[in-house]
């Protein structure tokens, strides 16, 4: 009924969501399925990903470390934060908030000069007369830069949630013979799975498929899919290729997506804004 | 009774130096069925809370079974408590809430099972194990949140306006029902409620409480019948109160008539607070009657007429069951047993008048208590 009188607003977004979103992304399924010299439909393309999934389960593998990483670092944080005064919420809000005002190339070119072979770090190192470590160009480098780039993703959706639990669904635990350990492990924990599904997914999505963070920090070793995503296209080897590559990434994501959605069960606080 | 289980003993609590309580002293004794009663901001829900142990007095001691425990953490006292607006877990079941505190306690699983399906069967919520705690009507609710405390069979149980939520109807129900738990497992009930009718009905003692301080304990009956002062005969039942002067004992000067009573022990000529109950009063014919005042309104209420009638300027409430017309004059008669003397005390004056008496009055004052704390 509602729906009727106000369905005109959303309008401005179907289209643009239809010229910017679901017309490429047929474009993008066009060339993933047609042959790169004569342009007919073709399975080329998605015969030749076999080639490209050690470099997938990699970009898997290091955002499933990243991700969890950003949980364990991110979960304290957002627990404290959802303790504080009101005042001192909007502060450490705003802390949190801060590094993503700056410019995300800026950020990972920083840790560059940071870890590079003659990199801050290392010269500290050296002048107090300690050997130099090779941290620049290692899939630990890689991690640390999706850590430290998408841990505000982790940290917003995890303060969101823990802010909302009752504070009488603890002392109800209480009241019930939790001590602090159980109150947390047996009610605040499981009420913060939506915002740990929710975080999970915002760093896990923008990680796997970076290519940035992996062309500065990491070496040869540690080509992610975005890395060869953007080879495809930039230096015009194979559009098509990278086409394919993109629509598995996408589906992978999907898949990834649906997955978590369903250990969250079927609350709709479960659901994940992707 | 029986013997003493918990002790307030000179209880204050301050908040941002506001003061809640004001030397609150109470003992209960085990089984019994206590009530703290008062309007918003009594500090009855302190009081409350200070014995489940979510507060700690600012001084004073609360004494469980002869042992100090102003430290003891709510989780190691043998205390439960069904919250205001219940506080179950969102993310268990029906099942999972009622077993939460057994589970906590490591009790065998086949213990755990027979004793929740106990309690789902005294809360009449067979059937109900698997449903969502969100999918449940507020009475529902209500009687999960008492299965789980009771669940684990403290030794006290604390209710925090447990029926606040509730209609009428079902908020009847749950009283006797209550109740009839309180005395089938013979558990102390620690009730908080701003609803004088529900703290008369249930309790075996009333706790009457205002600005943080105990007004009157006592019977339900006592309570109602020899209200310590001004406020306690206000908020208890309905009471008109007039300024008099106790002349000796048996003997009480108000409206220029020196009526007898049944009260004594004040000193000569001491000016008291003359209550008269509004059901008490007989009304008969105006060349018979002690005084003789004219009818201002009428409000029917069911079982009875409300009347408001004017002597000399004051206006009384007075509850008949027959009718009388606005314009109508009448003769009152007050029986010695009828009139009841107090004290005079800071209470004096503010109640027990009902030159603005408006039928809507109690309703609105109901509505606002019940967003409470």
């Amino acid at each position: 009924m509602k729906k009727n009188k106000t369905g005109f607003l959303s309008i401005p977004y179907l289209i643009w969501m239809t010229a910017f979103t679901l017309i490429p992304l047929c474009v993008v399924a066009y060339y993933a399925l047609t042959d790169p010299a004569t342009g007919v439909f073709s399975l080329r393309n998605v015969r030749e990903l076999s080639l490209y999934m050690p470099v997938l389960w990699r970009s898997i593998g290091y955002s499933l470390v990243s991700a969890l990483l950003c949980l364990v670092l991110g979960y304290p944080v957002a627990y404290y934060i959802a303790h504080c005064g009101h005042t001192a919420q909007k502060f450490l809000y705003m802390l949190v908030m801060l590094p993503m005002c700056m410019s995300f190339l800026l950020r990972t070119l920083a840790w560059v000069g940071l870890l590079q072979d003659t990199g801050i770090i290392n010269n500290i190192l050296a002048a107090i007369g300690l050997p130099r470590l090779r941290m620049i160009r290692t899939p630990g480098a890689v991690v640390l830069g999706m850590v430290y780039n998408y841990l505000p993703y982790m940290i917003l959706p995890l303060y969101a949630t823990i802010v909302k639990i009752d504070g009488r669904l603890i002392e109800a635990a209480e009241d019930l013979g939790c001590n602090g350990v159980q109150v947390f492990a047996r009610v605040v924990l499981p009420l913060s799975v939506p915002g740990i599904l929710s975080g999970v997914t915002m760093v896990f999505v923008p990680a796997v498929s970076t290519f940035y963070i992996s062309q500065k920090l990491g070496g040869t070793d540690t080509v992610l899919i975005g890395d060869v995503i953007e080879r495809q296209f930039k230096q015009g080897s194979n559009p098509n290729l990278g086409a394919a590559l993109s629509l598995l990434l996408m589906i992978l994501v999907f898949v990834c997506t649906g997955i978590m959605n369903r250990f969250g069960g079927s609350s709709e606080e479960g659901s994940v804004m992707v | 009774m029986s013997k003493e289980l918990i002790r307030l003993r000179d209880l204050t609590m301050e908040f941002d130096g506001e003061r809640i309580l004001d030397g609150i002293n109470l003992y209960i004794n085990d089984h019994e069925f206590l009530t703290l009663l008062g309007p918003s901001g009594c500090g009855k829900t302190t009081t409350l809370r200070i014995i489940g142990g979510f507060l700690t007095p600012t001084s004073g001691t609360v004494t469980f079974d002869g042992q100090i425990i102003n430290d003891v953490p709510p989780y190691k006292r043998q205390i439960n408590t069904v919250f205001q607006r219940y506080a179950l877990f969102p993310h268990l079941d029906v099942y999972d809430n009622i077993a939460f505190g057994l589970r906590v306690a490591k009790v065998p699983k086949d213990e755990v099972d027979s004793r929740v399906r106990e309690m789902l069967e005294i809360v009449s919520l067979k059937g109900y194990e698997n449903r969502r705690v969100d999918s449940l009507s507020g009475g529902q609710q209500q009687r999960v949140a008492i299965a789980r405390a009771l669940v684990n069979r403290p030794k006290v149980l604390l209710l925090d306006e447990p029926l606040g939520a509730l209609d009428l109807r079902l908020r009847k129900d749950m009283q006797n029902e209550l109740k009839r738990i309180q005395q089938a497992m013979g558990i102390t009930f620690i009730y908080v409620t701003h609803d004088q009718e529900e703290a008369l009905s249930m309790s075996d003692t009333v706790v009457v409480m205002d600005k943080g301080r105990i007004q009157q304990i006592g019977r339900p009956e006592d309570i109602y019948n020899e209200p310590k002062n001004a406020f306690v005969a206000d908020f208890i039942g309905e009471s008109n109160i007039l300024d008099g002067v106790m002349l000796e004992d048996y003997r009480v000067r108000f409206f220029g008539r020196v009526f007898e009573c049944v009260d004594k022990g004040f000193a000569p000529n001491e000016p008291v607070d003359v209550v008269i109950r509004p059901e008490d009063i007989d009304i008969v014919p105006k060349d018979q009657g002690h005084l003789v005042g004219t009818v201002t309104g009428v409000t029917f209420k069911g079982l009875n007429y409300d009347i408001i009638v004017e002597f000399k300027g004051f206006k009384w409430l007075i509850q008949t069951t027959d009718f009388h017309g606005i314009g109508t004059t009448i003769g009152i008669r007050l029986n010695p047993e009828d009139i009841h003397i107090m004290h005079k005390s800071e209470y004096s004056g503010m109640f027990g008048d009902y030159s603005s008496y408006s039928a809507e009055y109690d309703e609105l004052t109901e509505d606002a208590d019940g967003e409470e704390e």
